[in-house]
């Protein structure tokens, strides 16, 4: 009888259970197929591009020749950004993680968040309206006196529009993202091997050198990579700063172009197979940067697995 | 046996730089910086960079004479890590500096927030530059269309986000799906913004017709961009709910529905909706999607369902890039940092609200 009660009774509470289990389960898959379906229209809208005739395509020469220079000046961009943004953010997450005063050191935080909060169309027009102004003068230095290495290449942009300004605007974007997650990784740091460290008479930074960056370096690299998928994929900040042209080696000269800003620029007005060579366009930006992604997050969880032992 | 001792003694004194050091070091770098960059003109930002490599280069070598190389290579590892910090502050405060110097002309204009750019022709800005006449146009019609999809952007992805956080806390437990569903979150949030711009577009190419661009399809790309951020944030505090909670409920006999509704939701709550309210000061100033997917209007246009729609970050963007007069752009100009001044207003706003929010109403939880 009382078995019978408890079992049987409350049928509309048991279904209320299953209504809302499944509608949870489905809203997680809803997720999966969104991904699934990001790749499978860009595919289905890319394939005209790729077996059009080469003379339909943008240049005439055929998809392929179309889009290489392009993931070239992505990748130049997107390396300069890092070049610039990861000494500095490790600097500056070390310096909120290790130098600044406790009290102020959320605080320190929060206004390096703050360049997060920012839109990248504010940057991208701080940028063409600020920046490439200011140092313009820079790149005339540079064109005149390391001239003689292929990258600086005179004569150089008199508008200063040119992919080193962008990749200079690219930095300032990534640097918040590297910062964050390095200032975690340094955090985490086991306090005894820290305080090991300066019992064993080390200075501040050889503490730095032997406790915290060998702890970090793996989750360094993936806010690398992560700081490398931002920057691959943002769009405004070359868009509104670089003035594209062809591929050049040269980073002063303006020229260059990269994928996100080109499709920007061109979708608004594209029609017909325009629009299908953009989309395939988005296809191999959305591949290289999932790629990147998918090997940060594979070093973020490996490392998770080895911190339990620390 | 004495002189060793007296030794040890004075080595531990000795070699030390005094506490005020760093303040000599630092005004004698910035009175020799004056007086270098008073030889090759004066500019304060070129005066702050010569000061603080001289403060470097005197502090490291006094150091160094001093105390030792190590001490001297901390002291170096010291002033690169506050000088990074430094930089860092910089393209900070002159993004902030500009926005402000160039927006707020515009932001004054009368008009600016409640009129369109409807009927706004290149004549009117020739005139506004030639005889002085106002400079007329508006965001109202952007400002409008941003909301519209940034409102229909969360009303899309909360729920989703939502639910997942939930599956993943209260049901995944570390199932395959699970497993899955966190991994491909987490590769979301690196999906490129145009990406999912193209994304939306292609789909409602394919499903709708070709050349579909209406609000709708800009709210869709914003909430592929939005749903892992709502997913992350709210998996996080509903991870911090005690399990004490949820296993009081149970033990009352309530369904674990319930429990989560009553319980387990509005424990969480300010931590998911200060979440919620990040996730939409993301979305809120990205370009790039709305760019391909909601076309351009110069118009109010109050159905996201129909018609192509303005919104904040594209007005700036095309009013910089193609100024309603070619040949006379300072209005548009004046327009476009005036629509970025609102557009950061907005979003710090967001962001200090959704502070207050976690601030305001988190739960007792007695920690």
């Amino acid at each position: 009888m009382t078995t019978n009660s408890l079992t049987t009774s409350q049928g509309a509470g048991r279904a209320g259970d299953k209504v809302f289990s499944g509608a949870a389960m489905a809203a997680g898959c809803l997720i999966l197929a969104v991904l699934f379906g990001v790749a499978l229209f860009l595919v289905v809208q890319a394939i005209p591009a790729l077996t059009a005739p080469p003379e339909d395509i943008q240049g005439g020469n055929g998809f392929f020749a179309y889009i290489a220079p392009i993931v070239v000046g992505t990748l130049i961009a997107a390396v300069i950004a890092l070049v610039i943004a990861t000494p500095v953010a490790i600097g500056v997450a070390l310096f909120i993680s290790h130098y600044a005063p406790r009290r102020l050191a959320s605080g320190l935080g929060y206004v390096v968040d703050l360049l997060a909060a920012i839109p990248s169309v504010v940057y991208g027009a701080w940028g063409a309206a600020f920046l490439a102004k200011e140092i313009s003068p820079a790149y005339d230095w540079l064109a005149n006196n390391l001239g003689w290495i292929p990258i600086f290449e005179g004569p150089a942009s008199a508008t200063g529009k040119t992919i080193l300004t962008a990749g200079i605007v690219l930095s300032v974007m990534v640097l918040p993202i590297i910062t964050s997650l390095s200032r975690e990784i340094f955090l985490q740091t086991p306090k005894l091997h820290e305080e090991a460290a300066l019992a064993l008479g080390a200075t501040r930074w050889e503490m730095i050198k032997m406790a915290v960056l060998p702890f970090g370096r793996p989750g360094i690299i993936s806010a690398i990579m992560l700081g490398l998928g931002r920057a691959l994929g943002e769009t405004m900040a070359v868009a509104l700063v670089l003035s594209s042209g062809v591929l050049t080696a040269s980073l002063i000269q303006s020229g260059n172009q990269t994928i996100a800003a080109e499709i920007a620029l061109n979708f608004p007005e594209a029609s017909g197979i325009k629009v299908n060579t953009l989309i395939a366009a988005g296809l191999v930006l959305f591949v290289i940067t999932l790629g990147v992604n998918m090997i940060a997050r594979w070093i973020i969880t490996r490392h998770k697995e080895f911190s339990g032992a620390n | 046996m004495t002189a060793t001792v007296v030794r040890k003694r004075s080595a531990l004194t000795k070699g030390q730089l005094p506490k005020f050091a760093p303040y000599i070091v630092l005004a004698v770098a910035l009175i020799v910086g004056a007086a270098i960059l008073a030889l090759i003109g004066f500019n304060a930002f070129g005066w702050g960079i010569v000061s603080a490599i001289l403060f470097a280069v005197g502090l490291v070598s006094w150091s160094g004479v001093v105390e030792g190389a190590r001490k001297a290579k901390d002291k170096l590892a010291t002033c690169l890590v506050v000088g990074a910090f430094l930089i860092a502050l910089l393209p900070l405060i002159s993004v902030i500096f500009t926005v402000l110097v160039n927006g707020i002309p515009g932001l004054i204009t009368p008009g600016f927030l409640g009129t369109s750019m409807n009927g706004v022709t290149g004549a009117f800005d020739n005139k506004a530059v030639e005889e002085g006449a106002p400079v007329l146009g508006g965001i109202y019609h952007a400002l409008m269309g941003t909301l519209q999809i940034t409102l229909l952007a969360t009303v899309i992805s909360v729920p989703v986000g939502l639910l997942t956080a939930i599956y993943l806390v209260e049901y995944g437990n570390d199932r395959p799906l699970a497993r899955a569903i966190t991994f491909f979150v987490d590769v979301m949030t690196g999906i490129p913004s145009i990406v999912a711009g193209l994304f939306a577009a292609a789909f409602f190419f394919a499903v709708v017709g070709p050349g579909t661009k209406t609000g709708a399809v800009a709210a869709v790309a914003l909430s592929v961009l939005m749903i892992p951020v709502v997913v992350r944030s709210s998996e996080e505090m509903l991870k911090i709910v005690p399990n004490e909670l949820r296993e009081a409920s149970y033990a009352l006999g309530v369904r674990k529905w319930r429990t989560i509704t009553k319980v387990v939701i509005p424990t969480a709550i300010s931590g998911i909706a200060s979440g919620v309210t990040l996730a939409i000061a993301r979305v809120i100033g990205e370009t790039a999607p709305i760019l391909v997917t909601a076309g351009f209007a110069t118009t109010i246009n109050n159905n996201v369902f129909g018609g192509w729609m303005a919104s904040l970050p594209t007005f700036i963007y095309t009013q910089i890039l193609n100024p309603t007069s070619p040949s006379n752009p300072g209005p548009s100009d004046q327009r476009a940092w005036g629509a970025a001044l609102v557009l950061i207003i907005l979003v710090m706003l967001l962001n200090l609200g959704a502070r207050l929010i976690a601030r305001l109403f988190a739960p007792k939880t007695g920690r």
